[in-house]
């Protein structure tokens, strides 16, 4: 025993110290509180990228003036943001304003801390409907997306011409098996996707699960054990990397870059990079399993109002909420964030007049549908757990794609219950 | 090993033991083991007795608010079903231990234990069987021995994230450089993290490399306190360089192999980064440690279920609380002999 007295003096000496340290830092931010003054509102978005001398920073400010107040607003990454959330929420100090990223609106509306849309009288009406979808939970929108992106397949125009592929002949699942059958004989790479266990797995697998006709409420349907099949049988061929089991979108998008592969499936926001490759780059959309477009899932965030004690606030929100959501808003975020679907009609009118070579995209947007739609709102994250799982397990082999979605929707139905 | 050579491995143990274990004992036995002066203090108990509160009343409340508390919690969070929505509100439901049988009978509990004892007790006897070697290599000072055994200790001043990257990038099944240096001896592609039989293998691989400095340097130190001359009784006995390894320094670093073993026994089964970033803890669930486990349930899906991420994060506490009271218990036994 006596030997823990030195080791217990250190930590008693360290104790105060930080103890010292704690009680300073305590008092110095206990005035910059969530709850802020009242023209000073507070504002949590997922883009650290972005910094405050950044286009979206000043946005964001120019909104706050246009409002009459000041707008303090901090970034989080974007799982960090959900934790954050609820935490601000337990301690009673929501932020004024949180850009969601859609899947995570309706976990936050089943917690009860957001305000809905029609208590702010604001009229949803004017926006896609599939893309509000991800923020309606049992009737009521608790969000409104300040644009949306999707995923599309980019291919190397070079590789395709060298084996004599047309683009515009890829209209379903067969004709892409073929082309990159063709692709791979002339020794290049096909195709690469991300299969990382994580909810991008799920996010990139999704448009050949819908696209093969298969619901998220029935994993293990012939329609899924397609998709998968597809996916299997790609890798067994050869004409997907083994990487792509542990790819994230990032890194699909950094092997596509090298110039070897013929196809990447991502999203809009690598637009830019594409127009800068040192390849020539094309866009097709997602084909279905017997024709026409697979929907794809939307990505993007919403814009919510978590629930405040002091309800005069929420004036001066609402006009921060419609000042980031005009047409003209909607296509000034899309420029800002390097392509970003406007949420409207209009907006998207509006933003093809200025950038008509996004046509591919505006229609990808149009025709995806939200992760959480279809009611399926807090049950998707478990649901997409187990799919993200199944695809992992088929893709390297531990399991059949039949038993692995099988397994995959026993596990759902037990989280769910 | 000691009963053949009672002579010097007996002999050196006390001496040994006294030089590692007497200066922290020093000083705290004249203040507090001396019965005279313990009869004083408690005739003069009543007045100091506040002041002696107030000094140690910060060290209390330091361990009131960043040790206690936080503990407390993690249990209360795993008695409860703590949904977002519970969270928020502040009622969940009270579920006793349900959430402990969920996670125990769980199919996926069978392989995450299996995988946190494999990754555990494989990495820390490789840790410390390279660290060991190397200390004993850098002994012997020799030229350059200092910068060498500088460069050693690189991959702990790297941020893990930084060192976990770099070998799934080398380890890529594609275009790591791994392959492609197997690949030019005949061997063909191996799938190091994506395939369900290898991916364990190669988050071992990167650990075992990140935990060799930290056991190159304490054992380097407990190294340096074995007296020279020792080594030169045993030279004189006629011991070779092998037996004076296993009879003289061996035995010596008992005291410090001990600690070494069990600081990396608890800050190996709680690693997330490196398995998180080159795995992911998959592909399915191959590679997943009850760590990994824990921060999935937390942070790795779009819904944070904190319950089951508190239930599997004590189970660990548990398991490291065991082994330190193993250890503890061990070095009570053989400071009794």
């Amino acid at each position: 025993m006596k030997r823990f007295s030195t080791p217990v003096r250190a930590v008693s000496a360290a104790g105060t110290a930080v103890l010292c340290i704690a009680g300073l830092s305590a008092c110095s931010s206990s005035d910059d509180s969530a709850q802020a003054g009242s023209d000073t509102y507070t504002w949590w978005d997922p883009y650290p990228q972005h910094d405050e001398s950044s286009d979206w920073a000043q946005r964001v400010a120019a909104c706050g003036d246009e409002a009459g107040v000041t707008i303090e607003r901090t970034a989080y990454d974007t799982t960090a943001l959900t934790n954050q959330a609820l935490l601000a929420a337990q301690e009673g100090n929501s932020p004024d304003i949180i850009l969601l990223d859609n899947p995570a609106v309706s976990t936050l509306a089943d917690a009860g801390m957001l305000t809905t849309m029609s208590e702010f009288g604001l009229d949803t009406s004017r926006f896609d409907e599939n893309l509000l979808a991800a923020g309606v939970v049992g009737g009521d929108a608790y969000g409104i997306p300040i644009g949306a992106n999707t995923l599309s397949l980019y291919y190397n125009k070079t590789i395709l011409d060298a084996a004599g592929v047309d683009p515009a002949s890829i209209t379903d699942w067969q004709s892409l098996t073929a082309a990159l059958e063709k692709v791979v004989a002339n020794g290049d790479k096909g195709i690469t996707f991300a299969g990382i266990g994580t909810e991008e797995g799920s996010f990139q697998f999704l448009p050949w699960f819908w696209g093969a006709g298969a619901d998220l409420r029935d994993l293990d349907s012939p329609e899924a054990v397609a998709a998968l099949e597809l996916w299997k049988g790609w890798l067994d061929a050869g004409y997907a990397p083994n990487t792509v089991i542990n790819n994230s979108q990032n890194t699909t998008w950094e092997e596509f870059l090298t110039g070897r592969f013929a196809f990447a499936e991502n999203g809009t926001w690598q637009v830019n990079s594409a127009a800068e490759a040192e390849f020539p780059t094309g866009v097709i959309q997602i084909p279905g399993r017997d024709g026409g477009v697979a929907q794809t899932p939307t990505g993007g965030e919403f814009i919510t109002a978590p629930v405040q004690e002091d309800e005069a606030r929420y004036d001066v929100t609402k006009q921060i909420v419609e000042c980031m959501t005009t047409p003209e808003g909607l296509v000034k975020t899309a420029n800002t964030f390097a392509y970003y679907i406007p949420s409207t009609q209009a907006g998207q009118k509006e933003l093809l007049a200025q950038h008509p070579e996004l046509e591919t995209w505006v229609e990808a947007v149009r025709n995806a549908k939200g992760r959480t739609s279809d009611d399926l709102g807090t049950d998707y994250p478990k649901i997409s757990e187990a799919l993200w799982t199944a695809v992992q397990k088929a893709l390297s082999g531990s399991m059949s794609p039949k038993d692995a979605l099988a397994e995959a929707q026993s596990n759902a139905e037990a989280e769910i219950e | 090993m000691r009963s053949t050579s009672p002579k010097t491995a007996g002999g050196t143990e006390a001496d040994g033991r006294e030089a590692v274990v007497t200066p922290p004992s020093g000083p705290s036995g004249g203040r507090v083991d001396g019965p005279p002066e313990n009869v004083a203090r408690r005739s003069r108990l009543r007045e100091p007795r506040w002041a002696a509160l107030g000094f140690i009343a910060p060290l209390l409340a330091y361990l009131a608010i960043f040790y206690a508390y936080p503990l407390y919690r993690n249990v209360d969070l795993s008695l409860h079903d703590y949904t977002p929505r519970a969270f928020v509100m502040g009622n969940p439901e009270f579920l006793g231990l349900a959430n402990y049988v969920d996670v125990v009978t769980s199919d996926a509990f069978g392989l995450a234990l299996r995988n946190t004892a494999l990754f555990t007790f494989v990495s820390i006897a490789a840790q410390y069987a390279v660290g060991l070697a190397l200390a004993v290599f850098f002994h012997n000072n020799f030229r350059l021995s200092g910068l060498l055994r500088g460069m050693f200790l690189i991959p702990w001043l790297l941020p893990w994230i930084v060192s976990a990257s770099t070998w799934s990038w080398m380890m890529n099944s594609e275009n790591g450089i791994v392959n492609s240096v197997l690949e030019s001896f005949g061997i063909g592609q191996i799938n190091w993290l994506t395939s369900p039989d290898w991916a364990l293998t190669s988050v071992i691989i990167a650990n075992i490399w990140l935990g060799i400095p930290f056991n190159l340097v304490i054992l380097y130190a407990g190294l340096q306190n074995i007296p020279k001359d020792l080594y030169e009784a045993a030279a004189l006995d006629g011991a070779s360089v092998w037996q004076q390894f296993w009879r003289v320094t061996f035995p010596l670093l008992r005291p410090v192999s001990a600690v070494t073993l069990l600081l990396g026994l608890i800050y190996t089964l709680k690693v997330v980064d490196v398995i998180w970033i080159m795995t992911t803890g998959g592909p399915g669930n191959s590679s997943t440690t009850l760590a990994i486990w824990s921060y999935r349930e937390a942070f790795g899906t779009g819904q944070p279920e904190f319950s089951p991420a508190a239930t599997v994060g004590n189970l660990l506490i548990v398991i490291a609380l065991v082994f330190g009271f193993v250890h503890l218990y061990l070095q009570r036994r053989q400071e009794r002999t």
